[in-house]
């Protein structure tokens, strides 16, 4: 399995936001995605989650299966899609059964460190648990590709390590991670993409 | 089929838990329906010959009112975008959230309006038939709605815009709605024709609502 870009560009508000970028991703690799303030890292992430239409070229994940690319993909954005009125087990099984995962839901909150308050209404929980709930989803619901746009802000010490530990996982599992990120968020052996460079 | 039922479930649930939930709806709908006999006077006679179009305006007001939140809470705090990655099509996706809105606001309106006929006079069998046509139109104006709060769904404030967008467009689900009830009431109109067009609105509202609100969420969210 292969993430492949071939000379994708994409203009938001009239402004060219990259163009002509070309790269592929194999399965068990990960992709750091770096650039400055307003470089595209989030347009990427969004345009190959399928939110965002590419203004050329073309973007697949081969070999071609019956589902289509924004299908495969696990987008983790700036907000947490979390829902204060749920509780953090209801907001966690919703997801779940709409991403298609049959996945246990008490695993994926165990693995965020999440397990012993899943009672709890989401409302109630930290911006940096938000975010453990919201990565959640991704190991309860399995997607090949994980694009994550800075994945660890507002989680503290012990939580990036955790991520880091899940990302590893999905890695070793074939997956695919593509993260934009100002931060070291503990991927060893990534690439990394630089955007805005010209 | 169980990302719609998710979607389905979680939808209604966050209504019920969000302050009142349908009640608010039913409530705003009492409020309107109360203050008309204030306004008109204790006219008995006027009041069971205009209740119908009373009740309806009262049905009309009340379903636009939550409809505003609809896709804007989940366009806040990212669950849209989330949403867009399912499997399931964005236009059954919305059908969802549409369907829900329409459990949690349109049924209830159909389920008191018998009630508050008695305040304006309505006789017992007339009651029947407003609830008959508003249980075939409140769907319609739930679905109509749907496209104005896809198209609202990126501008802040967009409540307001929701309703100039979308009252005009329900304007003949309004006129047959009334002419249905009024049939029924006063007659000498047969009520068939009026109530079967009504129902075709709603069913029309449902097929195209989806499309047109799928579309321009894509198109919001760029």
């Amino acid at each position: 399995m292969k993430l492949v870009a071939d000379t994708i560009a994409c203009t938001r508000g009239g402004r060219e936001v990259f163009a002509g970028l070309s790269f592929s991703v194999a399965a068990g690799e990960a992709l750091l995605v770096t650039g400055r303030n307003g470089a595209g890292k989030s347009s990427l992430l969004r345009a190959i989650a399928g939110l965002v239409r590419l203004t050329a070229g073309t973007l697949a994940l081969e070999p071609d299966g019956d589902r289509s690319l924004a299908e495969q993909v696990h987008y983790l954005g700036h907000h947490d899609a979390v829902k204060p009125a749920l509780s953090v087990g209801e907001n966690l099984q919703f997801w779940t059964a709409y991403l298609g995962g049959n996945g246990d839901t008490d695993d994926a909150l165990a693995a965020v460190g999440l397990d012993a308050i899943g009672h709890l209404p989401a409302g109630t929980l930290s911006a940096g648990q938000k975010r453990r709930l919201s990565i959640a989803r991704l190991v309860a619901a399995k997607r090949p590709v994980w694009l994550l746009d800075e994945p660890t802000a507002s989680l503290d010490a012990p939580a990036q390590s955790d991520l880091a530990g899940i990302m590893d996982r999905h890695l070793h599992g074939g997956g695919i991670v593509i993260a934009a990120t100002h931060a070291d968020i503990g991927l060893k052996s990534a690439r990394s993409l630089r955007l805005g460079a010209a | 089929m169980t990302a719609f039922n998710a979607l389905l479930m979680r939808d209604i649930r966050l209504t019920m838990r969000a302050g009142g939930g349908a009640l608010m709806g039913a409530l705003f709908f009492l409020i309107v329906v109360t203050l008309v006999p204030f306004a008109l006077g204790p006219d008995l006679a006027l009041l069971g010959r205009i209740g119908p179009s009373i009740l309806w305006l009262g049905a009309l007001l009340a379903s636009l009112l939550a409809l505003d939140r609809l896709f804007t809470s989940d366009f806040e705090d990212g669950s849209l975008d989330v949403l867009l990655t399912g499997s399931l099509p964005l236009e059954l996706a919305v059908t969802a959230k549409a369907l829900a809105h329409w459990l949690t606001t349109g049924l209830p309106l159909v389920i008191v309006a018998p009630v508050l006929g008695l305040l304006l006079n309505i006789e017992g069998g007339a009651m029947d038939a407003v609830a008959l046509t508003l249980l075939a139109g409140t769907p319609a104006l739930t679905f109509i709605g749907l496209i104005g709060a896809a198209l609202s769904v990126t501008l802040r404030r967009g409540g307001l815009l929701l309703a100039v967008l979308v009252m005009p467009l329900t304007v003949p689900v309004l006129i047959f709605g009334v002419s249905a009830t009024n049939a029924a009431v006063s007659g000498p109109v047969p009520f068939g024709p009026p109530f079967t067009i009504l129902c075709a609105l709603s069913l029309m509202s449902l097929v195209i609502g989806p499309f047109a609100a799928a579309t321009a969420l894509r198109q919001g969210l760029e």
